[in-house]
C-alpha cells in the first residue's frame, strides 16, 4: 500500500511538471484531468470518500469540460486555426 | 533540517506541487496555463490539509456499528474544509476562464505580453 | 372577497415595481443606467499579419527598433529569477515540513478536543451517520450557506461577462448569431455513437447523483458531490441531443427560480435557530433513528437544496460558456 502511495505521489509531480512543459494546450488540459483523477484516488487512500467523489465529479469532470469549451471558443482545439499564435513559433 | 521529511512525504509532495504551480504562474505566458497552475496550487493546499487530518490505521468518519470513540476515526474537520474548498475552486476557475474568453474576443491572442502591449498601444 | 385593482392602482403598488425589477425591465423613473460600450479593437490586415509573424514584429512596430539588448537581458533575468524564487520557496516549505509532527500520528495538535467532540457527540446531536455531512450542514451550516452564495454570485458574474444580446454588438464585434455559428462549427449534429451512449448513460448518472444526494447523511457524498454529478449528466445530455431538447425543461427562468428557491429555503431553514435563542444544537425537528433515510432533522432537506444549487450552477456555467445566455 505504501509503495502504491509513493507511486501515486510521484505521478502527481510528474503530471504537474508535464503540464507546464507541454507545448499543446489540449495536451496540458488532458494531463490536468489525469492529475485530478490521481488526486481522487489519493483522497480514498487518505480515508476521505466524500472528497474523492467530489473531486472526481468536479475536478476531473466539470473543470476540464469548462477548459475544453474555452479552447473551443478561442479556436485552439483543432490546432489548425490561428487561435493561439504562441503555439506556432 | 528536521527529522520528519521522509515520514511526512505527503506534505512534502504538497509543498513541491505548490512550488510548481507558483512557477507556472510566474513563467507561463499563456493565460490558460496560468489558470491550470493556479488549480494545481489549490490541489496542493487541499492535499496538505487532508494529510494533516489523516491518522494511520483509522477509518473514515462514518459511524459504523455504533462505535463512537474518537480513537476509531480520522479527524473530520479537514475533510469538511476541503469539501467546500473544491467546489469554490471550480467557480473561481470558471470566472477566470470567462475573463480569458473576453480578453480573447477583444485582442485575439492569449499571450499576456502581447495583450499588455496592445493595451499600451491603445493608450490606456 | 378579493377586489381586483385597476391598472393605474396596480402600477403604483410595490409588487409592480418589484416584479419589474425582478424581470430586469427598465424603470423609466430611475433614468438610464447603461455603460457606454467600448470601441471594438480594430487592426488592419497588415497589422494582423505582422502580429502573426511573431513577437519581434510587434516590438519593431511598437518601439521602432529591434528588441534591444536591455529588454532581452531583462527577460532572461526574469526567467532566472522566477526559477530561483520557486526553488527557494520549495526549499523553505520542505524545511518547514521536516519540522512538522509525523503524518498519521494520533497525538498531533491538530487532533484536539473539537474533532473528539464531533465524533463522540455528533450522532446524538445531529443524527447524521456521516460525521463530515453532519459537521458541514449542522455545526457549520452558515459556512455552507455562504459557500452556496459564492456559487450563485460566480454564475451571475459569468453571466455578466459572457452574455450576448440577440442583435446588439457587445463591443467585441460578436453577435448572438455569429456566436451560434461559431458554436456549431465543431458540434456533432445527431452523432449516433454519442446519442446511444448518452441514452444508456444519462439515466444511470442521474440516478447515481440522486442517490448520492439523498444518502448524504448516511454515507459518503452529499449535496456538493451529488449536485456536481447531476450537472455533469445534464451536460452530457445537452451535448448529445442539442439545445432544443434541454430548453424544454431548463431555461433561464428555471435556473432563476430553482436557485432562488433553494437558497431562500436554506436561509429560512437555518434562521430558526435565531428564534430558539441562537443555539444551533437545539433542534425542533425530530431526528429519527440514525441510519434511516428520513432521519437527522434538517440535514436531508439542506442536502437537497445544496445539490439543486450546485447542479444548476454547473449546468449554467457550461451553457453560458457555450452560448452566452440560456
Amino acid at each position: 500500500m505504501r509503495v502504491f502511495t509513493y507511486l501515486l505521489m510521484a505521478f502527481l509531480i510528474l503530471c504537474a511538471i508535464s503540464v507546464s512543459l507541454s507545448k499543446n494546450l489540449l495536451n496540458s488540459i488532458l494531463i490536468y484531468m489525469s492529475f485530478s483523477l490521481i488526486m481522487s484516488i489519493i483522497w480514498v487512500i487518505l480515508e476521505s470518500p466524500d472528497l474523492a467523489i467530489t473531486e472526481a465529479a468536479v475536478g476531473a469532470g466539470v473543470t476540464s469540460l469548462l477548459f475544453f469549451v474555452t479552447l473551443k471558443k478561442i479556436h485552439a482545439i483543432s490546432g489548425k486555426e490561428s487561435g493561439d499564435e504562441q503555439e506556432k513559433d | 533540517m528536521g527529522a520528519n521529511l521522509w515520514v511526512n512525504y505527503g506534505e512534502a509532495v504538497a509543498a513541491v506541487l505548490f512550488g510548481i504551480g507558483f512557477g507556472n504562474l510566474l513563467l507561463q505566458k499563456n493565460l490558460i496555463k496560468k489558470i491550470i497552475g493556479l488549480n494545481i496550487m489549490d490541489s496542493a493546499v487541499y492535499l496538505f490539509l487532508a494529510e494533516k487530518g489523516y491518522i494511520e490505521g483509522r477509518a473514515a468518519p462514518i459511524v459504523v456499528n455504533g462505535v463512537q470513540e474518537a480513537a476509531a476515526y480520522i479527524n473530520p474537520i479537514p475533510s469538511g474544509l476541503v469539501l467546500t474548498g473544491i467546489v469554490v475552486s471550480v467557480s473561481v476557475s470558471a470566472l477566470m476562464l470567462s475573463l480569458t474568453i473576453r480578453l480573447y474576443r477583444r485582442y485575439h491572442t492569449l499571450d499576456l505580453d502581447q495583450i499588455s502591449l496592445m493595451i499600451k498601444r491603445e493608450g490606456r | 372577497m378579493s377586489r381586483k385593482k385597476t391598472e393605474k392602482e396596480y402600477q403604483k403598488s410595490f409588487a409592480y415595481y418589484f416584479f419589474r425589477w425582478l424581470n430586469g425591465e427598465k424603470d423609466e423613473y430611475l433614468g438610464e443606467v447603461e455603460i457606454t460600450p467600448k470601441e471594438p479593437y480594430r487592426e488592419t490586415e497588415e497589422e494582423k499579419r505582422a502580429r502573426i509573424r511573431g513577437k519581434r514584429a510587434i516590438f519593431l512596430r511598437l518601439y521602432g527598433a529591434k528588441k534591444t539588448r536591455a529588454v532581452r537581458a531583462f527577460e532572461l533575468f526574469y526567467k532566472a529569477a522566477s526559477v530561483v524564487f520557486c526553488g527557494i520557496l520549495i526549499c523553505l516549505l520542505l524545511l518547514t515540513v521536516s519540522y512538522l509532527p509525523p503524518t498519521g500520528a494520533a497525538d498531533k495538535p491538530v487532533n484536539n478536543e473539537v474533532s473528539e467532540r464531533y465524533i463522540e457527540n455528533g450522532l446524538q446531536e445531529t443524527g447524521a451517520v456521516n460525521i463530515v455531512s453532519g459537521m458541514i450542514l449542522d455545526y457549520r451550516a452558515f459556512d455552507t450557506l455562504g459557500e452556496s452564495h459564492v456559487l450563485f454570485i460566480a454564475t451571475i458574474t459569468v453571466l455578466i461577462l459572457l452574455r450576448l444580446d440577440k442583435k446588439k454588438n457587445d463591443g467585441a464585434g460578436i453577435t448572438a448569431e455569429q456566436a451560434e455559428l461559431n458554436d456549431a462549427v465543431y458540434e456533432p449534429k445527431s452523432d449516433t455513437i454519442l446519442q446511444t451512449a448518452a441514452f444508456i448513460l444519462v439515466p444511470v448518472i442521474m440516478i447515481f447523483g440522486l442517490y448520492v444526494i439523498l444518502n448524504g447523511h448516511l454515507g459518503p457524498g452529499g449535496g456538493f458531490s451529488g449536485g456536481a454529478i447531476i450537472g455533469a449528466g445534464l451536460i452530457l445530455y445537452l451535448n448529445a441531443f442539442g439545445f432544443e431538447k434541454t430548453e424544454r425543461f431548463f431555461t433561464e427562468k428555471t435556473y432563476k427560480w430553482v436557485s432562488f428557491g433553494a437558497l431562500s429555503f436554506y436561509c429560512l431553514a437555518k434562521s430558526y435557530s435565531f428564534y430558539t435563542g441562537a443555539n444551533h444544537l437545539e433542534n425542533i425537528i425530530p431526528k429519527g433513528t440514525p441510519g434511516a433515510i428520513l432521519s437527522s432533522g434538517l440535514i436531508l432537506p439542506l442536502n437537497i437544496a445544496v445539490g439543486l444549487v450546485v447542479a444548476c450552477t454547473m449546468y449554467a456555467f457550461y451553457v453560458l460558456f457555450r452560448k452566452g445566455g440560456f
